[in-house]
């Protein structure tokens, strides 16, 4: 099974990051999140309600739909804040790149760990510009809000097109296609990840490392 | 086209269609309510959610959708459409957008309809809810208020387009495959407003801008949206929405046709028809539905027992098929729906327990949209910066603050002893300005050799006189 690999590209101003990349990951799981399973006898199961509401940016003319489970919320507010951070201190290019991957988790015997195979990928590539005038600034919060719209559009194309998603899983599984552990929806497994790059794409520790070895080598 | 779909299978798809078509309704019309949604997870199945999505239901809404739908299902060559339109306070009024459930003839006999039919349209259905938050007309109604307001209409049968202007866009939300059919569903949305403001008046910012600006005052700080005075008087508590039928006899007798616009023919199709004619024709304010919101969504709410039934006892199955039922026993049976004129006992499932007789949301809806529509006439176009872009949308265009003075508007630039005229007036004396003298015939006659051979004479004078140039560049520095 090869994993599916979407990605994204936004230029946003620094204050922008914080909500973009959260109305892009906020929208992904929208579609990757279920109710929560209630497994029955004889094998069978029900599944919760989710809810959904309104987010309104408050530096991009935008609003986005997410899922209503503050938990989920917090999980990725956290890991986005950490990447603004890092944004902020690389003192680069002000280039970066989060991935949101799906996965399940396969069991494998004693003494091996479970092997986590991915199976959807989706990455945002940002890059940060700096403005100078508050008329740049109110034509960016424009712009920015009508490129998250065609983001979205390409997110629900590639939703619509129906293509692999694990299998509905017994009892016993469901931990190794679906995150069980929040309270009120049930997304499937996933992990966030992020990287500063520079100017190349490559990430800078990479780089870093790149050139103390040629220093080392000389 | 018809496969060998069980009779259990295709009773259970025809029910996910409707009630599909019937939530894809609500998403949309929610969506240009110009709040913001908020409904709540549930971890414990309420068995009256379909799709296993909080949609919540505005029973006028599900009764218009129902009305449209008159009992028959989206089929290949009749489509469902939700159209949302702009009504501005002097009358005028635009379609915006036309969202579309359609069927085409391309099968997927292999699908299995109790589970990955029904999975796929909830997702379909949260790509809808993404979607109808990124289209212009999203924005436009978040700040619809005194100025303008935001309508919608429903209707079944052929897709009409032409009122969205030249130039408009589509986006497709999804489709899902079913052994009966692919259902698609889209939208089509007017640009062309956007297209004339920019174009026109190339100083303003875009569209979006100007309505931010000029246009959004609300007097109440309140985050819903701003209702007519005449309005609330829908918001009563307990309100019962009527019956078809009641619905029918007010409307026959209240509507009474109106002069045409002088605007593009398909706004004829906002003049309030006689009902009993089959499709509703009606736009109706969608701000006026939010009102309607709370205490029929309330009592509608019925305390569930779990779901999940045994579908495959073997395998995992979706706990799906005993939320159907409960939500086929709250309503008449399907005999009622399917009737081309549907029977008072619609009112079980659309409306609360409550049958008081008391003058309903929908008589004053339909009251007050008369006295609205006596107001949809040819107006003159006061503003002279208008007269010849034919668009009757003037508040869509920067103005005068005084405007309400009726002056007319004077260039920002002018002050009235230097050059006082209007801006209509100058900009057609202006428009034409004469050449510059540099750019004349004789000027550019002159070769480039006989430049070329002036330059070393010109640069004889300027070297002598550089110590007056650099004495000039530091007073500067």
């Amino acid at each position: 099974m090869n994993c599916r690999s979407e990605v994204l590209e936004v230029s946003v101003e620094g204050r922008q990051v914080e909500e973009a990349m959260l109305a892009v990951l906020h929208t992904v799981l929208l579609h990757r999140s279920t109710g929560k399973f209630h497994y029955k006898k004889e094998g069978t199961y029900s599944i919760g309600t989710v809810g959904i509401q309104d987010v309104d940016c408050d530096f991009i003319d935008f609003t986005y739909v997410r899922v209503s489970s503050d938990e989920l919320d917090r999980a990725l507010r956290k890991v986005v804040g950490e990447f603004k951070d890092a944004l902020r201190n690389s003192g680069g290019d002000g280039l970066g790149q989060m991935s949101l991957e799906f996965y399940q988790k396969k069991k494998s015997r004693w003494p091996f760990s479970d092997e986590c195979i991915p199976w959807e990928v989706w990455t945002v590539k940002v890059h940060v510009v700096a403005l100078a005038t508050e008329q740049e600034r109110q034509i960016c919060r424009e712009k920015v809000g009508e490129k998250l719209c065609e983001k979205i559009i390409n997110i629900v194309e590639v939703m619509s097109r129906h293509e692999y998603l694990p299998k509905m899983p017994t009892q016993s599984e469901v931990d190794n296609v679906f995150d069980t552990g929040l309270r009120d929806v049930q997304p499937y497994l996933y992990k966030i990840s992020f990287q500063i790059t520079d100017a190349l794409g490559t990430s800078v520790t990479t780089t870093m490392r790149r050139l103390i070895k040629d220093t080392l080598a000389l | 086209m018809e496969t060998d779909l069980n009779s259990q299978d295709r009773k259970d798809l025809d029910k996910f269609i409707k009630f599909f078509a019937l939530k894809t309704v609500q998403v949309i019309v929610q969506a240009r309510l110009g709040e913001k949604i908020c409904t709540r997870s549930s971890s414990s199945p309420t068995g009256s959610d379909w799709f296993n999505l909080a949609i919540k239901d505005i029973p006028e809404v599900t009764h218009e959708a129902k009305k449209a739908l008159s009992g028959q299902l989206p089929a290949v060559g009749r489509s469902m459409c939700v159209e949302i339109s702009l009504k501005t306070s002097e009358g005028d009024s635009m379609e915006l957008e036309i969202w579309c459930l359609e069927m085409n003839e391309k099968c997927d006999k292999e699908i299995k309809v109790s589970y990955t039919v029904y999975n796929r349209l909830s997702l379909l259905l949260k790509s809808l809810l993404a979607i109808t938050r990124v289209t212009p007309a999203y924005r436009l109604s978040r700040k619809q208020g005194h100025e303008y307001v935001i309508l919608y209409r429903i209707y079944f049968g052929e897709v009409q387009l032409n009122g969205l202007g030249e130039g408009f866009q589509t986006v497709r939300v999804g489709t899902v495959g079913t052994p009966v059919g692919t259902i698609t569903l889209s939208c089509a949305y007017r640009i062309n407003l956007a297209f004339m403001s920019t174009r026109q008046f190339e100083r303003t910012p875009p569209i979006m801008g100007i309505i931010i600006d000029h246009f959004v005052d609300r007097p109440y700080p309140s985050s819903s949206p701003m209702h007519p005075c005449n309005y609330r008087t829908g918001e009563d508590a307990g309100v019962t929405y009527p019956s078809v039928e009641d619905s029918q006899e007010v409307c026959t007798t209240s509507f009474s046709t109106s002069p045409p616009s002088q605007l593009s023919s398909s706004r004829l199709s906002y003049q309030p028809a006689v009902l009993g004619l089959g499709s509703a024709d009606l736009a109706y304010p969608v701000v006026f539905t939010a009102g309607l919101n709370t205490t029929h969504t309330h009592q509608l709410m019925v305390p569930g027992k779990e779901g999940g039934v045994p579908l495959a006892p073997n395998q995992p199955a979706h706990g799906t098929q005993a939320d159907q039922e409960r939500l086929v026993t709250h309503a008449p049976s399907d005999g009622t729906h399917c009737a081309a004129t549907p029977s008072s006992s619609e009112d079980t499932e659309t409306v609360s327990n409550s049958s008081e007789g008391r003058a309903s949301p929908h008589d004053v809806l339909e009251t007050i949209f008369v006295r609205k529509v006596g107001a949809f006439v040819n107006k003159p176009i006061n503003q002279v910066t208008l007269t010849s872009l034919d668009i009757p949308f003037a508040m869509f265009a920067p103005k005068n603050l005084e405007l309400e003075d009726a002056d007319p508007m004077k260039p920002a630039f002018s002050k009235d002893d230097i050059l006082p005229m209007d801006l209509g007036t100058f900009y057609r004396e202006f428009q034409n300005p004469p050449q510059l003298s540099s750019l004349s015939i004789d000027i550019g006659a002159q070769s480039m050799a006989e430049d070329l051979d002036s330059l070393p004479e010109k640069l004889a004078v300027h070297e002598k006189n550089v110590r007056e140039f650099d004495a000039f560049v530091e007073t500067l520095q």
